[in-house]
C-alpha cells in the first residue's frame, strides 16, 4: 500500500538549474531534449519574424530602396526556409518529444540516444543554413529551391550551396526522430493503451511520423541530385542534356505536399487536447477524428501536382489533382466540425491555451477555404504566384499550424517547466495575435486578387495595392509585438509562473497523473489503461460515461498521483471547477519525489557521443561549399576530420550501453 | 489529509523491457527505415525511368550510338551477361546470410556431424556474406571504370547521371552493409555471437536482404528491360 500524506507545495524541481552545459549536452531524457527543441526553435521564430517584418517594412509602401533585391531574395527565402524547418517543424518536435512518452505512459522514447542526435543534427543544420545570411550568401531562390533556376547556370555562388547541404542535414534530423517515435508509439504504451485510446495528439503525431519517414526521402534525392550537378557536373537538372524541367517540381512537391501537413497536424492533435479540456467533455467523433488524420496523411500523396497547376500538366492531371485536392476537404472539414461539437454544449472555460485553439478553428477554415478555391485549375491559374497565395498559406500555417502550437505552448508550459505562463500577457499575446495576423494576412486576398506577385521586391503605385499592402505592414508589426509578448512571458514565467501542479487544467490524458515537471523516470509506476481519459475516470467520471471502456485493470492499489493545487488561471482557479483532477498527494511521506535510483528504475547514461556523431555530419558536409571557392586543401580537410568524427562517434556510441543493467525487479506492491 | 477522494491510476505489472507489441524495439525500428528506404530507391529508379531515352547524346544503354562529331561508333553499355554473374553473387550472399543467422541463434545446440559443424558455423557463413558482398561491389567497380573507359561517367548525358547515381547508392549502401558485418564478424571472433546477438544479427540481415532486393529491381529495370 502506498502511503498518503499532506500536499506537497514545493517548487518544481528545474532542469536549468545546478546541472551545468555538460548535463544538456549529453542528455539523452526527452522532455530535456523537448526544452532544447522548445527554445531553439523559439529563437528561430524570432529569426523568421525579424526577417517577416524586414520584408513588410520594404512593402509597406510602392517602390521603397529600404532593401536591395538581392537582399529581398534571401529574406523571404530564409523566412520560409526558417519558418517551415527551424521553427514549426521543431516546435512540433518538442512537443512530440515532451508529450510521446508521458502520453502513452512510457519512461521515455525507444531511443533516447537517437532522440539526442536528432536534435543536435537539428540545431547544427539550423545554424548551417541560417549563419550565411550575416555575410550576404543566405539561400536566395525560394524555400522550395526551384531546379533549374538552383543549378549552377542560374545560382552562381554559395547561397544554394548552404540551402541544399543544410536542407539535407535537416531531413537527417527529422528521419531519425521518425524512426523513433514510429517505434516509440508502436512499441511503448503502457498495457490497456491500445490504438483507439491515445490520446488525438500521439495519434496525429504518429501520422506525421509516418509522413516524415516516407515524405523525407524524395526530397533528399531531388537534393541529391541537385548538389550532384552543383558539385560533380551530372546532368539531372540541365536543359539542354535533356533534362526534365519539372523534375524537381515533382519530387520536391511529392514530399512538399505531405510537409504541408506534416507541419498542421501536431497543431490540430494540440487542439484535440486543449478544446476537450477546456469543454468538459471528450473529444467529438474521436474514432472519426483519428481515420480522418489518416485519410489526410493518405491523400497528402496524391496531390501534389496541385503546386503545379501553372506549368500545364493537361487537363487530364490538373483535373485528377484538381479532384483529390478537393477530396483532402472532406477529413479536414470534419476535424473542424469535430472541434465544434466538441465545445458544443460544453462548459467552456476561456483561458489563453482555449482561446488559442478556437482561433485556429476559425483561421484555419479561412485559409482552408481558399485552398480548396486554389484545388480548381482555372481558379488556381487567376491565383498563382499572386498575393493571394501567401494569404492562403499563411492563413493555414500561421492560423493553423502556430495559433495550434501557441494552444499548445499556453497548455503545456505547465508541465514542461512546471510553472504556469501569465494568463494576463498571454490575453495580450491572443487579441494582438489575432488582430495583428488578420490585419496582415486578410488584405494580401485582395492585393493578390488585384495582382500584386509574390517575391518581387518592390512594386510601383497606383496599381490598387498600396493601401492593402500598409495595412498588411501594420498587422505584421503587432504580430511582431505579440510574439515579443510570448517570449517575455515565457522567459518570467518558466522561474516565476504560478506553480502548476500535476494538472492545472483539470485534463482527461495520463501526462496530467504525474508531477510538473515529470520526475526523470515520468512514471513511478507504468499506469494500465482502461479508457481514452483515464484522469477524467477518477476525477470526472460523469464526462467519460459515454466514451468505450473496459474494466481491465481495475484493481488498482497504487497512489500514483503526486501534486499540488495551486493551479490558478486568470482569476480562475482551475482546481476549483468542480471535477478538476490535480489534487492528489506525493506517493512518497512528504513533499520528495523519489528518485529513480530508489524505485530501481534505470536512466540511460549521459553521453555526447550523438552530439559529436552529428558534429562529424555537419563538418563533413560543411567541407563540400569550399570547392566553390576553390579552397580544396579547406575541404578535403573538413571532409575528412567530419568523416573520420563521424565513424568513430558512431561506433563509440553503438559499443556503449545505453543504461545500467537492472539487478533487481522494480515492482514491490502488488 | 482525507484519502477517499484521491485519484488513483491503476498500474500495470511490467518490467522494464516490457513493449506492447512484444517486438524488440529495434526490430520495429528497422522495419520503419526500411519503409523510408523504399521511398528513397523508388525516386532514384523512377528518375532513371523517367530520364530512360531522354539523352540527347550517347552512349546509350542498350542500343549503340554513333558521335556524329566524329563518327566514333560506341557499344551499347550493360554488359549484361557480367551483371547477371555479379546478382548471382548478391542472391548467394543472402543465402550465407540466412545461415549465419541461424548459426548464430543455434550456437548452442549441439553439433554432432562435420554438415552440422559448417551450418553452425556463425563465423564461416559471416565471412561469406561479406566476401560475396565485397565480391558484388568489385563486380560493380569493374563495370564502372569499364564503362568510363567506354566513354559514360556520371557527366555525359542524363544516362549517365541517372545510372551511375542510382546503382552508386545501391553500392553505397552493400559497402556499408559490409562495413557492417565486418565489424559483426569482428565481435564474433573476439567473443562469439550466442542467441542474445541474434536481434543484432537479424536486424544486420534484414537490411541486408533489402539490399538485395532493391537490386533485383534494378537489375530488371534498368539491366533487364529494354
Amino acid at each position: 500500500m502506498a502511503t498518503i500524506a499532506a500536499p506537497s507545495y514545493a517548487a518544481p524541481a528545474d532542469y536549468s538549474v545546478g546541472e551545468g552545459w555538460r548535463s544538456w549536452l549529453g542528455t539523452t531524457d526527452h522532455k530535456k531534449i523537448g526544452y532544447l527543441y522548445f527554445f531553439t526553435a523559439l529563437f528561430f521564430l524570432m529569426f523568421g519574424g525579424a526577417e517577416a517584418e524586414m520584408i513588410r517594412w520594404q512593402l509597406r509602401a510602392p517602390n521603397q530602396h529600404f532593401l536591395t533585391a538581392e537582399t529581398y531574395n534571401q529574406l523571404f527565402t530564409m523566412h520560409g526556409t526558417t519558418m517551415i524547418f527551424l521553427v514549426v517543424m521543431p516546435l512540433s518536435a518538442a512537443f512530440f518529444n515532451l508529450l510521446i512518452p508521458l502520453q502513452i505512459g512510457a519512461r521515455d522514447v525507444a531511443f533516447p540516444r537517437l532522440n539526442a542526435f536528432s536534435y543536435w543534427v537539428y540545431l547544427l543544420g539550423a545554424i548551417f543554413i541560417s549563419a550565411p545570411i550575416f555575410f550576404n550568401a543566405a539561400p536566395n531562390a525560394g524555400w522550395f529551391g526551384y531546379a533549374p533556376l538552383t543549378t549552377n547556370a542560374y545560382s552562381p555562388g554559395l547561397n544554394i550551396d548552404f540551402w541544399a547541404l543544410g536542407l539535407q542535414i535537416l531531413g537527417i534530423s527529422s528521419l531519425a526522430a521518425g524512426f523513433n517515435f514510429i517505434t516509440t508509439i508502436i512499441n511503448m504504451r503502457a498495457p490497456g493503451m491500445n490504438l483507439m485510446r491515445m490520446p488525438m495528439f500521439t495519434w496525429m503525431a504518429f501520422v506525421v511520423q509516418f509522413l516524415i519517414v516516407l515524405a523525407f526521402p524524395v526530397v533528399t534525392v531531388a537534393v541529391v541530385f541537385l548538389v550532384f550537378d552543383r558539385f560533380f557536373g551530372t546532368n539531372f537538372y540541365t536543359i539542354a542534356a535533356g533534362a526534365d524541367p519539372l523534375l524537381w517540381q515533382h519530387l520536391f512537391w511529392v514530399f512538399g505536399h505531405p510537409e504541408v501537413y506534416i507541419l498542421v497536424l501536431p497543431a490540430f492533435g494540440l487542439v484535440s487536447e486543449v478544446l476537450p479540456t477546456f469543454s468538459r467533455k471528450p473529444l467529438f467523433g474521436y474514432p472519426v477524428m483519428v481515420y480522418s488524420g489518416i485519410l489526410i496523411g493518405v491523400l497528402g500523396f496524391g496531390v501534389w501536382a496541385h503546386h503545379m497547376f501553372a506549368v500545364g500538366l493537361g487537363p487530364i492531371a490538373d483535373t485528377v489533382f484538381g479532384v483529390t485536392t478537393m477530396l483532402i476537404a472532406i477529413p479536414t472539414g470534419v476535424k473542424i466540425f469535430n472541434w465544434i461539437f466538441t465545445m458544443w454544449g460544453g462548459s467552456i472555460h476561456f483561458t489563453t491555451a482555449s482561446m488559442f485553439a478556437i482561433g485556429l478553428v476559425g483561421m484555419f477554415t479561412i485559409g482552408g477555404i481558399s485552398g480548396i478555391m486554389h484545388s480548381s485549375p482555372p481558379a488556381d491559374l487567376q491565383q498563382t504566384d499572386t498575393y493571394f497565395v501567401v494569404a492562403h498559406f499563411h492563413y493555414v500555417l500561421f492560423g493553423g499550424s502556430l495559433m495550434g502550437l501557441f494552444a499548445g505552448i499556453y497548455y503545456y508550459f505547465p508541465k514542461l517547466t512546471g510553472h504556469l505562463l501569465s494568463e494576463r500577457l498571454g490575453q495580450w499575446h491572443f487579441w494582438l495575435n489575432v488582430v495583428g495576423s488578420n490585419l496582415a494576412f486578410f488584405p494580401m486576398h485582395f492585393s493578390g486578387m488585384l495582382g500584386m506577385p509574390r517575391r518581387v521586391y518592390t512594386y510601383d503605385a497606383n496599381q490598387g495595392w498600396d493601401t492593402f499592402n500598409m495595412l498588411s505592414t501594420i498587422g505584421a508589426i503587432i504580430v511582431g509585438v505579440a510574439s515579443l509578448i510570448l517570449v517575455v512571458n515565457i522567459l518570467i514565467s518558466r522561474k516565476r509562473g504560478a506553480i502548476a501542479g500535476n494538472d492545472p487544467w483539470g485534463a482527461g490524458t495520463l501526462e496530467w497523473s504525474i508531477p510538473s515537471p515529470p520526475p526523470v523516470y515520468n512514471f513511478a509506476h507504468i499506469p494500465r489503461v482502461t479508457s481514452r481519459y483515464p484522469m477524467w475516470d477518477l476525477t470526472s467520471p460523469h464526462l467519460t460515461s459515454d466514451v468505450p471502456h473496459s474494466k481491465a485493470g481495475d484493481q488498482s492499489i497504487e497512489v500514483d498521483v503526486a501534486g499540488v493545487e495551486q493551479g490558478h488561471v486568470g482569476g480562475r482557479t482551475a482546481s476549483a471547477q468542480p471535477t478538476a483532477g490535480g489534487r492528489g498527494v506525493p506517493v512518497d511521506s512528504g513533499a520528495r519525489i523519489p528518485t529513480a535510483a530508489e524505485l530501481g528504475i534505470p536512466i540511460p547514461y549521459t553521453t555526447t557521443k550523438p552530439f559529436f556523431t552529428a558534429l562529424g555530419l555537419t563538418v563533413m558536409l560543411s567541407g563540400l561549399p569550399f570547392a566553390h571557392m576553390d579552397k580544396p586543401v579547406v575541404q578535403y580537410v573538413l571532409l575528412f576530420c567530419g568523416a573520420s568524427l563521424l565513424v568513430g562517434s558512431l561506433y563509440w556510441w553503438l559499443t556503449s550501453p545505453l543504461e545500467p543493467e537492472v539487478e533487481h525487479p522494480q515492482h514491490t506492491a502488488h | 489529509m482525507a484519502t477517499s477522494a484521491l485519484p488513483t491510476l491503476p498500474t500495470a505489472d511490467v518490467g522494464h523491457g516490457y513493449t506492447t507489441t512484444g517486438l524488440p524495439h529495434r526490430k520495429v525500428a528497422i522495419w520503419a527505415f526500411i519503409g523510408s528506404e523504399c521511398m528513397l530507391f523508388a525516386s532514384l529508379i523512377s528518375t532513371y525511368l523517367i530520364y530512360k531515352g531522354r539523352s540527347v547524346k550517347g552512349p546509350f544503354p542498350h542500343e549503340p550510338w554513333t558521335d556524329p562529331a566524329n563518327g566514333h561508333v560506341f557499344k551499347p553499355i550493360l554488359n549484361i551477361p557480367v551483371t547477371s554473374c555479379s546478382t548471382f553473387v548478391l542472391l548467394m550472399s543472402s543465402l550465407a546470410m540466412v545461415l549465419a543467422l541461424a548459426a548464430v541463434e543455434n550456437r548452442d545446440k549441439p553439433k554432432v556431424s562435420l554438415g552440422d559443424k559448417i551450418l553452425g558455423s556463425s563465423r564461416l557463413w559471416l565471412l561469406m556474406t561479406a566476401l560475396l558482398g565485397i565480391t558484388f561491389l568489385g563486380f560493380q567497380a569493374f563495370e564502372f571504370t569499364s564503362f568510363v573507359h567506354e566513354g559514360l561517367s556520371i557527366r555525359t548525358n542524363l544516362f549517365g547521371s541517372s545510372f551511375f547515381t542510382l546503382t552508386g547508392f545501391h553500392g553505397a549502401h552493400v559497402t556499408a552493409g559490409v562495413i557492417w558485418l565486418l565489424t559483426m564478424l569482428a565481435i564474433d571472433f573476439k567473443r562469439g555471437l550466442g542467441p542474445k546477438d541474434a536481434l543484432n544479427v537479424d536486424i544486420m540481415a534484414l537490411y541486408w536482404h533489402f539490399v538485395d532486393v532493391v537490386w533485383i529491381a534494378i537489375f530488371t529495370l534498368i539491366y533487364l528491360i529494354k
